[in-house]
């Protein structure tokens, strides 16, 4: 016989806390599922995800695939009858599974590069003479083209620990 | 005359710079004075960079809204969807969550000596455009161009969240359709307009290949409706239909920036444009 799996309000709570206020609201009645351009093309159900948020069911949810194939289009959010804030949810949960290692390598690679850069596409001599050639600064007047702005930026990263965790790597 | 600190982004100055041009050239003739934001950074981009650490998303976001409240602009203008939805939402977070708003400013004065204050007000170029520029004052300055079918492609982050943003109805929405229009198109319904193009919330770096099957159901519903150019509002849904067609091969349909198609209408140098970096090629 299956057994029932426990709830867990305190991974529940840690949601909220991480942003996903909203999650106790959700009556489950699937409009976010059936709004769900991603869902059309995969097995991806946002009303799942909620459901194991709201039951705290943390193993089944921070490694789980499904968590990475929303588009954040907020086309649920819109429509959610009970206002749920789903993709505050979603966003609080991937923090979350992400602390725990669970990072995707390309990911990670366009996080180190706005980690390193500041930016999250890289400047290569092509763009610099296709920006001349259109009568635009070769070097955009970014970070790009002030170096003590981009040590402030890093600096952030190294406040909020944001390099280490991307340096941390894929689980 | 409105002046505005222009807030470049990542695609757009990098990928394509025809955007950039157009936009400069286009504010320009309108009157509007677009200032450079030395030092300014990625916004951080809402779908990777959220999705990993919103203290930081927040904190990245507050110096580049910092630099720009200290410039004596009318506020911060926007050409891409998603870095209007990180300046807009972190603004709108710390002005309305003081305990937040000192938790980030503590982090942000400890790395940069800035702080963000909440006196500056984040635009979208096409929100501004409507509500600032008028249909009537585009229509005036269109010079030519031809009356071609357009599938205006709105974006999700343009518009939505609805409930702050507050700018247009979020399941039938006009403004963008009304400035093409006024740009001598015809924009044309399709099935599931408004349908996200795929690439955001970090799909298209993690599952190309989910972003291209939501790009690809798009693309048939405008093949559908016999359009000739898709015009979208904001780089990363530009990139995933310019690249996205070509990996994709069934689909041919150039696209527009709005600030390429206004430049085109407003008869500025095609050479200003940057059209020839785009991957789908385009004849108009």
């Amino acid at each position: 016989m299956a057994e029932a799996k426990e709830p867990n309000p305190e991974f529940t709570r840690k949601v909220i806390d991480a942003g996903g206020k909203t999650v106790n609201l959700c009556f489950q009645c699937g409009t976010c599922t059936g709004s769900c351009p991603s869902g059309r093309q995969t097995a991806f159900r946002v009303r799942k995800v909620v459901r194991r948020a709201q039951l705290g069911f943390e193993e089944d949810v921070l490694p789980s695939e499904d968590l990475w194939l929303c588009t954040t289009c907020y086309t649920c959010y819109e429509r959610c009858p009970r206002g749920v804030e789903i993709v505050d949810i979603i966003m609080a949960l991937r923090n979350m599974a992400v602390r725990k290692g669970y990072m995707a390598e390309p990911h990670r690679k366009v996080a180190e590069l706005i980690s390193k850069t500041g930016h999250l596409v890289s400047l290569r001599d092509e763009d610099k003479t296709l920006r001349g050639k259109l009568g635009l600064q070769a070097t955009p007047p970014t970070v790009f083209s002030d170096p003590k702005a981009l040590e402030e930026v890093k600096k952030i990263a190294a406040l909020c620990g944001f390099d280490k965790l991307v340096a941390g790597g894929a689980k | 005359m409105a002046k505005y600190a222009f807030f470049l982004g990542c695609i757009m100055p990098l990928r394509y710079p025809g955007i950039e041009s157009a936009s400069r050239e286009v504010f320009k003739s309108l009157g509007i004075e677009l200032v450079d934001m030395q030092g300014a950074s990625c916004c951080p981009a809402p779908g990777v960079m959220r999705s990993f650490d919103q203290t930081y998303w927040m904190t990245v976001a507050a110096r580049n809204l910092a630099i720009a409240e200290k410039m004596g602009v009318d506020g911060v203008l926007t050409i891409c969807n998603g870095c209007f939805d990180t300046l807009f939402e972190v603004a709108h977070k710390l002005n309305h969550d003081p305990e937040l708003r000192k938790k980030i400013n503590k982090i942000l004065k400890d790395a940069t000596g800035m702080e963000y204050n909440g006196t500056i007000a984040v635009r979208h170029f096409v929100e501004l455009l409507y509500r600032d520029v008028g249909v009537e004052a585009i229509r005036a300055k269109v010079k030519g161009g031809k009356n071609l079918k357009a599938a205006v492609h709105y974006g999700c982050h343009f518009l939505k969240p609805s409930n702050i943003k507050k700018i247009d109805d979020a399941e039938r929405p006009h403004v963008f359709d009304d400035i093409v229009e006024a740009a001598g198109m015809t924009s044309v319904p399709y099935k599931d307009k408004g349908t996200c193009c795929g690439a955001g919330g970090g799909v298209r770096a993690r599952t190309p290949d989910v972003a291209l099957k939501m790009t690809s159901e798009n693309l048939k519903n405008m093949t559908a409706a016999g359009v000739d150019v898709i015009v979208d509002c904001c780089p990363f849904c530009h990139l995933q239909y310019d690249a996205g067609q070509v990996v994709l091969k069934e689909y041919k349909i150039p696209v527009l920036h709005l600030s390429q198609l206004l430049g085109l209408a407003f008869g500025l140098e095609k050479d200003k444009l940057g059209l020839e970096v785009h991957q789908t090629k385009v004849n108009l």
